[in-house]
């Protein structure tokens, strides 16, 4: 199989989420930078499926310079190669990022086409779920989102989703594209060896026209504070009677 | 919660393990009305306590620190969160195993348990070391890892417990309080709180709370980085937390400990990443805590390696992940000591800080005595804040110096080692004239003093008869053959050498004679100019320093001490001034030039040049006058630490190169020989067994025991003086010797000349300890050219302590035979002082 799995680098947020002066961005100053959680179990999915399918797993990117840093972490975990599109702006919005990776996955696909192409369902910081959905459209390939089972035929893939009344699946012929959400697997760590051998990894730097973006962000605000309100209830023993009272107000028992 | 106080006898800032223990000692001291805040939530407020890697190794080369270490054991052990596991430091290459057999030499100095292991032997305690990247090991069965966070909390809560003190989390100081030179109080986020005494022990914060205080705190926060990897299939047997020795790599400047199923691998050999107090996150902003930060695999990447190479069984699977990896914040100080005692500037603010897991309940310990009894117990002199000069302070030099000292927290560090960087901050008056004749430059307290003149490379061929060579490399590291060579010139003709790194003040004023009559032992009411060489007690009797006191008037003394020192004797001698001003200290350190003109032909070359008298008639030894050198005036002190006819010549620092050139252009009949500190510090003051403070003087040992206790007791009172005299009653447990080595031949053939502390033996090679437990250590050493002898200063016990007694001393793990020349004070060189006192 020849998978390609796009990520994003996004800041590792802390506790609380400070804003630069414009509120333009977040404070970077304190963080390091990752992939999100869905992309970690895409990453997972793509190094499971080659290692039981045989075959091979390209990471794809779309960013600054410094995003090669979560390129060799997706390698060190057992990924085979990287594409670093690189970019001088801070963000691209989601239209333009699609229409960047599908002219590179169209003209990687020439040379050896993929079967299967993996997206988290959503980045961490914008979380717009739509870039997979949006590539999948550029190349004309058949999508399901937010996937947390995935089994692979002959040819093709039975994709399932989680909804409230049970599960949805999907059969659909390959190449597909695929948007996973955690819970599929659990992704691994790096490991020692790994992050030495991805050290020589091939990690390709690409660059990409920007069409212009069709959103334009005004401002970050926060959200209201929500007030939290702790009444301690006593230490040992003496609590019992006030959590009895408790139970009783919210009627428990 | 209990409601936040308005006042307090004690306000801790910082719930870390320091600040814990500090208020669990000081409660058991009987200390009430305590406050402990922390910006943080407990039991972890998000120092660098919370992700230390808790693991103690006992020895370090320098003492103080090993003693910090020690004690902390102890109490880590009497709180029950200590485990013993054992611990190897593995050499990869010759210089490495070299360094084990030194380590092996300061275990035995400080009386810690340890021994050398072959290859074999380190396998044998750990398994999956790989055999052909090790050469040997040294191995301390009492290497431990702790739960420090316990620890921490069980003394907290034993003081809440006792009553004597609260405890509020989550609450931040925004300001100190200071009103004319003493501590009010701080405030916080929850309101303000008067307070009588303030403690910091904010660890890598502390130079910020320290600002708001207007004192300096110099650490900087530095990044250690570790990772956990595991599960490692090998360690998943193991019950509890560790089951086999901890591994320091020193050769790669890595560790691997155990922990449970998998393995902690630190290192201290990435470059040196420095983090401002004001960039370290919030509790709230901080995805770890404050002072775990993002890892920057980068800087990681050979270190990894390394670690592979050196555990592949354990650590080269493909199963064995990363779990966690931080960029972990530590302090660090300009000399890698940590920072504890009262602040110079600021009365009643203490400081605990630069302290790591190790140290953390054995630095407690010791500011709760300090603040309780005045002096603790163990040697506070190398970790004494107050050790530091203003320029010290400046950002600049605090990073430069932490830059270049974190690579050598790991690395072989010899015990004459400079710092290359933040280099020529202090310049003596002299320094354009001895920088012309080839100086070779060692610094103390920022001074750059002449360590010997590369111009004196003739003397070499002129006693080569009279010197001997260092074949050694590591003997012969950070010195010159030339120093031996300026020791014989200096006794054969005269020298002068540039002492301006001394620290000199002016006690002025009425009552001048009480405060120096208060801290010294020698009587203080002499003449006017009498000079006197005293040593300073403190209040337990112990030696907390020696310097020169000289009468300039009825009301007026004038205090020189050295550079090293000086500024914590400042402090000493201001902490004791009276409190309505009318004693006045007058700092004149950066006022004077002193050169040092000493020798047969001394007396010849300055009375060339002066018409005053100088003779020994009407300027004995030991009294000190002012006189004219041609154009400059000089105020000279007849003393010498190199035990010839001389003087050391004082004058104001604009006048130094004149004074200077005069002198050298007079000298040059008397073959003149600049001479540097390698002579004055070492070869000449050990012929004369002179003493140095912070090697045979500290405050463990007493005057009886130094051998420097006076024929008389003065009547009046001074600090220390009744230990003192209780000491005169009771027999020593230990006397100050001088000894010299019999045969410097090793078994291989190779002569040695040790450098460093290395232990004592009997001549069977046992360790010698006093009663009172202090293992027998060379505190000094070095060649006296001119007796032809090379000089061992250490202390024995009186069993031990007889002039012709044949010892053994070890070095490098080789045994060489000694004698023990003197019992006492009286030197190997002119003992009866003729050549001093003319």
């Amino acid at each position: 199989m020849n998978i390609l799995v796009c990520v994003k680098r996004v800041p590792d947020i802390g506790a609380r989420i400070d804003l630069t002066e414009d509120r333009q961005a977040i404070t970077t100053k304190n963080l390091g930078f990752c992939i999100s959680p869905h992309e970690e179990c895409a990453v997972e999915e793509a190094i499971q499926l080659v290692e039981k399918h045989g075959g091979q797993a390209t990471v794809l990117t779309l960013g600054p310079a410094d995003a090669e840093e979560q390129l060799r972490d997706c390698l060190a975990r057992g990924i085979d190669r990287g594409i670093l599109i690189e970019t001088d702006q801070p963000e691209w919005d989601s239209r333009e990022t699609a229409t960047a990776l599908a002219e590179v996955i169209r003209s990687e696909a020439d040379k050896e086409p993929f079967d299967l192409i993996l997206f988290g369902n959503e980045s961490a910081d914008s979380t717009g779920c739509q870039v997979g959905i949006r590539v999948a459209h550029h190349l004309n390939l058949p999508c399901v989102a937010s996937v947390k089972k995935l089994q692979i035929g002959d040819g093709d893939a039975t994709a399932s989703r989680e909804v409230d009344t049970g599960w949805e699946v999907f059969s659909l012929p390959m190449p597909a594209l695929i948007t996973v959400k955690e819970g599929i697997n659990l992704p691994r760590y790096p490991s020692l060896r790994g992050t030495m051998k991805a050290k020589k990894k091939p990690v390709d730097r690409l660059s990409a026209d920007k069409i212009g973006a069709s959103l334009k962000m005004q401002q970050l605000v926060h959200p209201p504070e929500q007030k939290k309100e702790v009444d301690m209830l006593g230490e040992g023993s003496a609590a019992a009677s006030r959590i009895v009272e408790v139970f009783k107000a919210l009627e428990v028992i | 919660m209990s409601q936040f106080p308005k006042q307090a006898k004690v306000v801790i800032i910082g719930a870390g393990i320091v600040g814990n223990c500090v208020a669990g000692h000081l409660a058991e001291r009987g200390w009430k009305n305590m406050v402990l805040i922390d910006k943080g939530p407990l039991p972890n407020p998000g120092g660098s306590t919370g992700h230390a890697s808790n693991f103690i190794f006992p020895v370090d080369n320098g003492k103080p620190l090993t003693q910090l270490t020690m004690d902390s054991k102890r109490q880590y052990g009497e709180l029950g969160v200590e485990r013993i596991c054992g611990g190897i430091e593995v050499a990869r290459t010759e210089a490495s195993v070299a360094d084990t057999k030194r380590r092996i030499a300061s275990s035995k100095c400080w009386g810690i348990d340890s021994q050398l292991l072959d290859v074999d032997g380190c396998v044998e305690l750990f398994p999956w070391l790989n055999r052909d990247k090790i050469k040997g090991g040294f191995y301390t069965p009492s290497v431990s890892v702790v739960d420090s966070l316990r620890a921490g909390t069980i003394m907290r809560e034993k003081a809440q417990d006792m009553g004597a003190l609260s405890v509020f989390a989550n609450t931040e100081v925004l300001d100190v309080d200071v009103e004319d030179g003493k501590i009010k109080g701080v405030k916080t986020d929850r309101g303000d709180i008067e307070a009588e005494y303030v403690i910091i022990c904010c660890g890598v914060w502390s130079p910020r709370i320290g600002e708001m205080a207007g004192v300096q705190i110099p650490l900087a926060p530095v990044v250690h980085q570790m990772i956990d990897a595991g599960p490692i299939p090998q360690l998943a047997h193991v019950k509890g937390e560790i089951g086999y020795p901890i591994i320091r790599d020193m050769s790669v400047k890595m560790y691997e400990r155990q922990t449970s199923g998998t393995m902690e691998v630190g290192s201290y050999a990435h470059r040196s990443i420095l983090i401002d107090p004001d960039d370290i996150p919030s509790n709230e902003q901080a995805k770890l805590s404050p002072t775990e930060l993002p890892f920057t695999s980068e800087d990681f990447e050979p270190q990894l390696e390394d670690a592979l190479e050196l555990m592949p069984e354990l650590l080269d699977n493909d199963k064995v992940e990363i779990q966690y990896a931080i960029n972990g914040l530590i302090s660090l100080t300009p000399d890698g000591e940590p920072l504890i005692g009262e602040t110079p500037e600021v009365k009643n603010l203490w400081v605990a800080a630069a302290i790591w897991i190790k140290e953390g309940p054995g630095a407690a310990r010791m500011l709760a005595e300090w603040m309780t009894d005045g002096a603790p117990e163990l040697d506070p002199n190398h970790v004494d804040i107050a050790r530091f000069y203003p320029y010290a302070g400046t950002k600049k030099f605090v990073w430069d110096r932490a830059t270049e000292g974190f690579p050598k927290l790991y690395d072989i560090v010899h015990p004459h080692e400079q710092y290359l960087d933040s280099r020529n901050i202090r310049l003596s008056p002299f320094h354009s004239r001895t920088k012309e004749l080839g100086a070779v430059y060692f610094e103390t307290a920022g001074w750059e003093r002449p360590q010997w003149y590369e111009s004196n490379k003739t003397l070499l061929e002129e006693y080569a008869d009279r010197l001997v060579e260092r074949t050694n490399e590591w003997d012969s590291r950070w010195w010159s053959p030339i120093i031996d060579a300026e020791n014989i010139a200096l006794r054969e003709r005269v020298a002068m050498t540039d002492l301006s790194a001394f620290t000199i003040f002016d006690i002025v004023g009425p009552g001048a004679l009480d405060v120096v009559q208060k801290v010294a032992v020698s009587q203080m009411d002499n003449k006017v100019g009498k000079a006197c060489y005293t040593l300073l007690l403190n209040h337990k009797g112990g030696i907390r320093s020696d310097l020169i006191i000289a009468r300039t008037g009825k009301d007026s003394f004038r205090v020189i001490t050295g550079g090293g020192h000086g500024s914590v004797d400042k402090k000493w001698f201001s902490d004791h001034l009276p409190e309505d001003g009318t004693v006045q200290l007058h700092d004149q350190t950066s006022a004077l030039g002193t050169v040092g003109v000493w020798g047969p032909s001394a007396r010849d070359l300055l009375e060339s040049v002066t018409d005053d008298d100088i003779s020994n008639e009407d300027f004995p030894y030991a009294t000190v006058k002012k006189f004219r050198i041609k154009d400059i005036p000089v105020w000279a002190l007849r003393m010498s630490y190199v035990g010839e006819y001389g003087w050391e010549l004082y004058t104001n620092a604009e006048h130094g190169p004149k004074l200077w050139d005069i002198l050298w252009e007079a000298g040059q009949k008397y073959r003149v020989v600049p001479v540097g500190i390698g002579v004055y510090g070492t070869n000449a003051r050990l012929e004369k067994s002179f003493r140095l403070f912070g090697n045979e003087l500290d405050t463990e040992y007493n005057p009886v025991e130094a051998g420097m206790a006076l024929p008389r007791v003065k009547a009046q009172d001074f600090i220390g003086k009744e230990a003192y005299l209780k000491a005169r009653d009771e027999d020593p447990t230990t006397l100050l010797c001088t000894l010299t080595v019999d045969d410097h031949t090793d078994s291989k053939g190779e002569k040695r000349y040790m450098v460093g502390n290395f232990p004592v033996l009997t001549e069977d090679g046992e360790s010698i300890v006093d009663a009172k437990g202090r293992p027998a250590y060379v505190a000094s050493c070095g060649y006296g050219a001119v007796v032809g002898k090379y000089i061992l200063m250490a202390y024995l016990p009186p069993e031990y302590a007889k002039a012709g007694n044949k010892l053994k001393v070890e070095y490098f793990c080789e045994h060489f035979p000694v004698t023990v020349d003197i019992v006492g004070a009286a030197p190997l060189y002119d003992p009866k002082h003729e050549r001093l006192k003319g």
